[in-house]
């Protein structure tokens, strides 16, 4: 599949997974892998604690826009903002005309009134801007960090609640409006994070047939991250590779050689495991991206795994299933 | 609580363990696994877990949400107990056990913002698994009631949870909302005026009719609740109960975990013991750089690949040894115990066993 396709499919591309498995980080190669194909993204965190803003070596993200990542020869700008609840209703309600009373709502605590007597309003407000972004922002593409775990679901499903609970009004249509992005495959679409283990795979599944039957939300790739690249090799032992260079180890040297050998091969037979019964599973494509051996994550990393998402999804034939199918 | 007592004597003699930390570091898993050493040592512990992976809940037989503990049966002298917590009927447990009449019970767990708060409010989670632990606490059935907190970023909020929805119960604005007497709207001033349209418009009068309709029903149980929020906080504040971090060694989790001592000292409470889960093997003395340099010597060969991999897996080791030891001088002087990468998820009672091993015995 053509990258640029492939970023094209949807102008929103929520990325979501439970807490751990990197999505910030997904979210943020997407976002790179984006640029380096000349499309202008825009990284929405919704959640205080990411560290999106870390990655790029950036302080932290404000809801006003600023530059992550800026425009060099062909490649386009990576800009980021945060949505949060309490500003995003402050604006909803400023551009309603309720300026006067606004600040007050959210300073007394009113904001938690209504939260509790229509719950999920938080949410759709959030789902709401970033709605109104789909339709305003600049950029070329607008990739969502969601909220981590279970909360990625309560966060989508929120828009069915609230039109339960709430039948009339602005919110109401706000709701509306909102589902019906959130449904339409070529305008938003989910791309969930995993890990290559047993508990996160289950979860992701569960998730992905929530996500498909409870919201109808369009699904792309699975993103399998942190998988062991292949090393061919590792099999031999250590005394016998170094005979062949003619070399002699030291026998700390071979135990170390050898228990990191034996270390990687269990797990890459584990990971393989996991990523075959997800395949199994879920008919989606998957991505796969490399585990990355460094202490700590930067814009050269993001870069690399950039890199090899563009790599995957070049692999990918031009019609692939968007659809967790029959459970 | 003596905070350099290690976790061997905390799981001993403690009467109630928190076991904190962000999503995803094994919290759950952890918790069971302090439950059963207890009852392997012949003391009657109960874990309460909040939202354990399918398969653990299946192995401990707790496969749908219960209010009350289920036995796990097992060749050990002492007993373990798992509940997974309910969180709206343990709230509705509260109201029942706090309401002057059956009359006020049913106005109030029929009511709709009722219904809202006691399934949806964050920190209704929070609150309610304080109030289960106390309960558990209180029954007397059990030495040690082993808690689990809610997987989000807030679950220190754990600790002030039932003071802050008695707080919630207790706002003006509801207060301002209660009445309902004309007299009482020509008192209050017209911004608050503007405020009630202004909510009802945005959310629509049906909605506010419901919440007026519950804080009516609510009325003069404030109270109790009140008092009931004191002594479980009284609790958690006791010297026997001990809160322990769960972490994972990476970069992310360390901002959390200080995040997590920052806010137990807001509260005066010390971290009892850290335990770092899925620590990846350290693998002898030599440097990453040196087995870098080895590798690209002899890319190509075998050796080169084996080098490549020891310092792949060194370079790992050493990022997290680095986060574990701010983690450490986080808690300090808590004692650190790390539980390796284990080859498969914990959902069985060998595996969990296997854990105990590992975060007792080596």
């Amino acid at each position: 599949m053509d990258p640029g396709q492939f970023l094209r499919a949807s102008r929103v591309i929520i990325v979501a997974g439970k807490g751990g498995v990197g999505k910030t980080t997904v979210a943020a190669a997407l976002a790179r892998m984006a640029a380096r194909e000349g499309l202008s993204a825009l990284l929405v965190q919704v959640e205080q604690a990411s560290g999106l803003a870390a990655l790029f070596r950036r302080p932290p993200l404000t809801y006003v826009e600023s530059t992550l990542a800026p425009a060099a020869g062909t490649e386009a700008e990576v800009r980021g903002r945060t949505i949060t609840p309490d500003d995003a209703l402050l604006e909803y309600l400023e551009d309603h005309g309720l300026r006067r009373i606004s600040r007050r709502l959210v300073s007394t605590g009113a904001m938690d009134v209504v939260a509790t007597a229509a719950p999920g309003i938080k949410d759709i407000l959030i789902l709401g801007k970033i709605k109104a972004l789909e339709r305003s922002s600049g950029a070329d593409v607008v990739i969502v960090d969601a909220p981590a775990a279970g909360h990625a679901i309560t966060f989508l499903l929120s828009v069915r609640g609230l039109l339960d609970a709430v039948r009339v009004g602005p919110i109401n249509a706000q709701a509306r409006e909102v589902l019906d992005m959130l449904s339409d495959p070529a305008r938003c679409s989910v791309v969930l994070v995993t890990l290559p283990e047993e508990t996160p795979v289950n979860e992701l599944v569960e998730t992905a047939f929530t996500l498909e039957d409870q919201v109808g939300v369009g699904l792309g790739p699975v993103v399998v991250n942190s998988v062991y690249p292949p090393l061919s090799g590792l099999d031999t032992p250590p005394e016998t590779a170094a005979e062949a260079v003619g070399e002699v180890l030291t026998p700390a040297e071979v135990e170390a050689l050898a228990g990191a050998a034996r270390f990687r091969r269990r797990r890459q037979d584990l990971q393989r495991a996991q990523i075959a019964r997800l395949a199994e599973r879920l008919p989606l494509p998957q991505l796969r991206l490399p585990s990355v051996f460094a202490a700590d994550l930067g814009p050269a990393e993001v870069d690399l795994l950039a890199d090899t998402l563009r790599a995957e999804v070049t692999g990918l034939p031009d019609v692939v299933p968007s659809s967790a199918g029959p459970r | 609580m003596n905070p350099v007592e290690d976790l061997d004597s905390l799981v001993g003699h403690a009467r109630v363990l928190v076991c904190c930390g962000s999503g995803g570091v094994g919290k759950t898993t952890t918790g069971a696994a302090l439950a059963l050493e207890a009852a392997t040592r012949g003391r009657r512990a109960v874990v309460v877990t909040i939202d354990p992976a399918k398969r653990l809940a299946d192995t401990l037989g707790i496969g749908s949400l219960t209010n009350t503990p289920s036995r796990i049966a097992g060749e050990w002298p002492g007993e373990l107990w798992a509940l997974m917590l309910d969180t709206k009927s343990t709230f509705d447990d509260l109201v029942l056990a706090h309401a002057a009449d059956d009359d006020q019970a049913r106005r109030i767990l029929g009511n709709r913002f009722y219904r809202n708060i006691s399934g949806a409010l964050s920190g209704t989670q929070e609150y309610m698994a304080g109030e289960k632990l106390y309960e558990l606490h209180e029954g007397g059935d059990f030495d040690l009631v082993v808690v689990d907190t809610p997987p989000t970023r807030n679950a220190l909020d754990f600790i002030g949870a039932s003071r802050r929805l008695t707080n919630f119960l207790d706002h003006r604005l509801y207060r301002m909302l209660m009445s309902p007497t004309r007299a009482y709207l020509r008192a209050v001033n017209l911004a608050a005026q503007a405020f009630v349209r202004t909510v009802s418009k945005v959310v629509g009068s049906e909605v506010l009719d419901d919440a007026l309709a519950f804080f009516r029903a609510f009325e003069g149980m404030e109270e109790g609740f009140r008092e009931r929020a004191a002594r479980v906080e009284a609790l958690l504040a006791d010297e026997g109960t001990a809160f322990i971090l769960v972490a994972a060694p990476r970069a992310d989790a360390v901002t959390e975990a200080s995040f997590f001592t920052t806010k137990l000292e807001e509260s005066k409470i010390s971290v009892a013991a850290l335990i770092v889960n899925r620590m990846h093997p350290r693998l002898g003395t030599g440097r990453a750089e040196a087995d870098r340099a080895r590798a690209q010597r002899f890319a190509g060969t075998d050796l080169g690949t084996l080098y490549a991999n020891l310092a792949d897996l060194r370079t790992v080791a050493d990022g997290e040894e680095a986060h574990l030891t701010e983690l450490a001088a986080n808690v300090a002087p808590a004692p650190v115990v790390r539980v390796p990468f284990l080859d498969h998820d914990v959902h069985d009672l060998d595996s969990l066993a296997r854990i105990s091993e590992h975060l007792f015995r080596s």
